[in-house]
């Protein structure tokens, strides 16, 4: 491509009338749609690994674990919604962490607009996400035969139950994200910190049988809250505290994390 | 300092009393032990083409990032178009525009689809935001490219698409950070070319560059920038006239005899000898013309052949290193990490 034909018969334009917050925001969502457009593959990334967990856990484990393949799905699908937004929490920080290395985050930051805008736009991809993944791992759950006893309204329930989770959770990788500058490094220093979390839960297994010292953890272990409020919701049956336990870590993290990340952005150097 | 000086056709246009683009007092940047940049006082008048010339590590990008609102600085004032940097950068980013040094774009969706998130957070609503991006890519020669993934261009498209991601509303004053570093030479001149015509629609331009030739080419002014202070600041013109009114230049047929023409020429003129080794090439500085004959008379006396000789104004290497007594280049490897 020859530069020798560059013209630059460029208009003059003026600054139109300074755009609402809500209206940045929204840019920053549509930049995330169009990023599940143009990287297909992302999504394979995200169904993939709980896709094969399912089909594992049901078909190799299921009939020991719970008697039945049939039964353990039943126990299991909701759980492992619960690992699949809790692992795409990551993406975020990741994706926040590539923007700041690409030097794209200095441009938005030398716009005029609300400074939490970009932040506004890496939750709307988060939930797109979550939605996305969690569709696609219950419809895979109802061909095998898993049914959600509480029927719809359970499942939708459910999933803004998800949503809240990932919205919380993805605070941590936010901050690691503005914090560390390779994407990878945030994956790494992320899954470290997760695969005991997660898999020292109620996703997979009963506590039940588990040595004492292990399953004091698990009791406690916001995950266990998490996965058992899911149960509750697409089963029926889920009671008020039960969601309020699977709420709280979501809450704590939103409440410490978020001016954490305040801080650090509006922070200059 | 001089700011009415008649320099170019630009700078007289602005002429003594018109408000500046960007002044600074004592600007001082440090992280950790190390000042990146070290009191730097600038006066850039709009409209014109300003280059900050030094190497790599020098605290150029530094203190274009800081009047760019992007860092703090650590002492100092400065204001760009006339707002405060510390009370109002609000104001000011409203004014400027910054293209650093690496390209800032969403490699992962094309250039038309960054250009309107861009007009968009700047308040273009739907048509106007497809048209002001129709615009940019026709002007920056990219309308065939628009819909392909940024990660697929070149290095040119690249650096054309983010200074046109800069202009999306015609900034006051236009920071670019190293624009043509990585890019082939007839890439180079397509964004020279284009700066130039910036400059000409009345934009101010405030550049930085580790090539000598950059500055020279472009900017009406230079601030020459060495371990965050400033140690020099003119027109091309006068900083070569700083270093005295001529050069003599030669290239030897053998570059094995380079150390003794060296010592010879040394002697013979008085002034140190830059050499660079790999062409057989020595300029010192001579003062008249009948100096110059006199020593390329005692080489040639003295047994060693040159293949070319001239006289000239120095170039800015040389002017680099007679203001610094080194090189410009040496500096790139020990300091890199300074940005």
């Amino acid at each position: 491509m020859s530069d020798a034909s560059l013209s630059l018969d460029l208009p003059h334009a003026e600054r139109p009338r300074p755009p609402s917050a809500f209206s940045n925001a929204i840019v920053f969502g549509w930049r995330a749609v169009l990023k599940f457009k143009h990287l297909p593959e992302q999504l394979f990334d995200l169904v993939m690994t709980p896709i094969m967990f399912t089909l594992l856990f049901t078909f190799v484990f299921g009939g020991a674990l719970a008697g039945s393949t049939g039964d353990y799905l039943q126990f299991f699908l909701p759980g492992i919604l619960v690992q699949t937004v809790v692992f795409n929490s990551v993406y975020s920080g990741m994706g926040l962490s590539t923007d700041i290395g690409k030097g794209l985050f200095d441009r938005f930051r030398s716009l005029p607009i609300w400074s939490l805008a970009p932040f506004a736009g890496l939750m709307v991809g988060d939930i797109l996400r979550h939605l996305i993944a969690g569709g696609i791992i219950l419809t895979i759950g109802l061909i095998l035969g898993y049914r959600p006893e509480a029927g719809i309204a359970g499942v939708v329930a459910a999933f803004a139950l998800l949503v809240a989770i990932g919205f919380g959770v993805g605070w941590i990788f936010i901050v690691l994200g503005l914090l560390i500058r390779t994407p990878m490094t945030v994956m790494t220093a992320a899954f470290t910190f997760l695969f005991p979390i997660v898999f020292a839960s109620n996703i997979m297994v009963r506590p039940e049988t588990m040595p004492s010292w292990l399953r004091a953890f698990v009791e406690v272990n916001p995950v266990s809250f998490m996965t058992t409020a899911m149960r509750g919701l697409m089963a029926g049956g889920a009671t008020f505290t039960e969601i309020a336990l699977a709420l709280a870590a979501p809450v704590v993290l939103t409440l410490v994390l978020a001016p954490v990340v305040l801080w650090l952005y509006l922070r200059r150097e | 300092m001089n700011d009415s000086t008649p320099i170019s056709g630009i700078a007289a246009a602005t002429d003594a009393g018109a408000p500046l683009a960007i002044s600074a007092r004592g600007l001082v940047k440090h992280f950790g032990d190390v000042k990146a940049v070290d009191g730097i006082d600038l006066n850039v008048p709009r409209g014109m083409i300003f280059a900050i010339l030094g190497p790599n590590g020098a605290g150029k990008t530094t203190l274009m990032r800081m009047l760019a609102t992007l860092a703090k600085p650590d002492g100092g004032e400065a204001s760009v178009m006339g707002h405060d940097l510390a009370t109002e950068p609000r104001a000011v980013r409203s004014l400027i525009a910054m293209t650093g040094q690496f390209a800032t774009l969403d490699e992962d969706l094309t250039g038309r689809e960054n250009l309107i998130m861009l007009a968009r957070l700047w308040g273009f609503r739907g048509r106007a935001a497809k048209q002001r991006t129709n615009e940019l890519l026709a002007a920056f020669d990219l309308s065939d490219a628009g819909n392909k993934q940024v990660k697929d261009y070149s290095g040119g498209m690249r650096r054309r698409l983010d200074i046109a991601a800069s202009l999306i509303v015609t900034p006051g004053v236009l920071f670019l950070d190293e624009p043509t570093t990585g890019l082939d030479p007839t890439a180079r001149q397509g964004v020279w070319r284009m700066i130039r015509k910036l400059a000409g629609s009345g934009v101010t331009v405030l550049l930085t560059t580790q090539y000598l030739e950059e500055a020279d080419q472009l900017a009406a002014r230079i601030a020459v920038i060495d371990h965050g202070r400033k140690i020099a600041e003119g027109t091309s013109r006068e900083l070569k006239a700083a270093t005295g009114s001529g050069f003599l230049n030669i290239t030897l047929a053998e570059p094995a005899q380079l150390e003794k023409a060296a010592a010879l020429l040394e002697k013979q003129l008085g002034a140190s000898v830059q050499a660079n080794a790999e062409g057989g090439q020595l300029s010192v500085l001579a003062d008249t013309a009948r100096t110059a004959n006199e020593a390329v008379a005692v080489l040639l006396a003295a047994g060693i052949e040159l293949t070319d000789f001239s006289m000239g104004q120095p170039s800015l290497d040389a002017v680099f290193f007679a203001l610094t007594g080194k090189p410009a280049e040496d500096e790139t490897a020990k300091t890199e990490t300074g940005q």
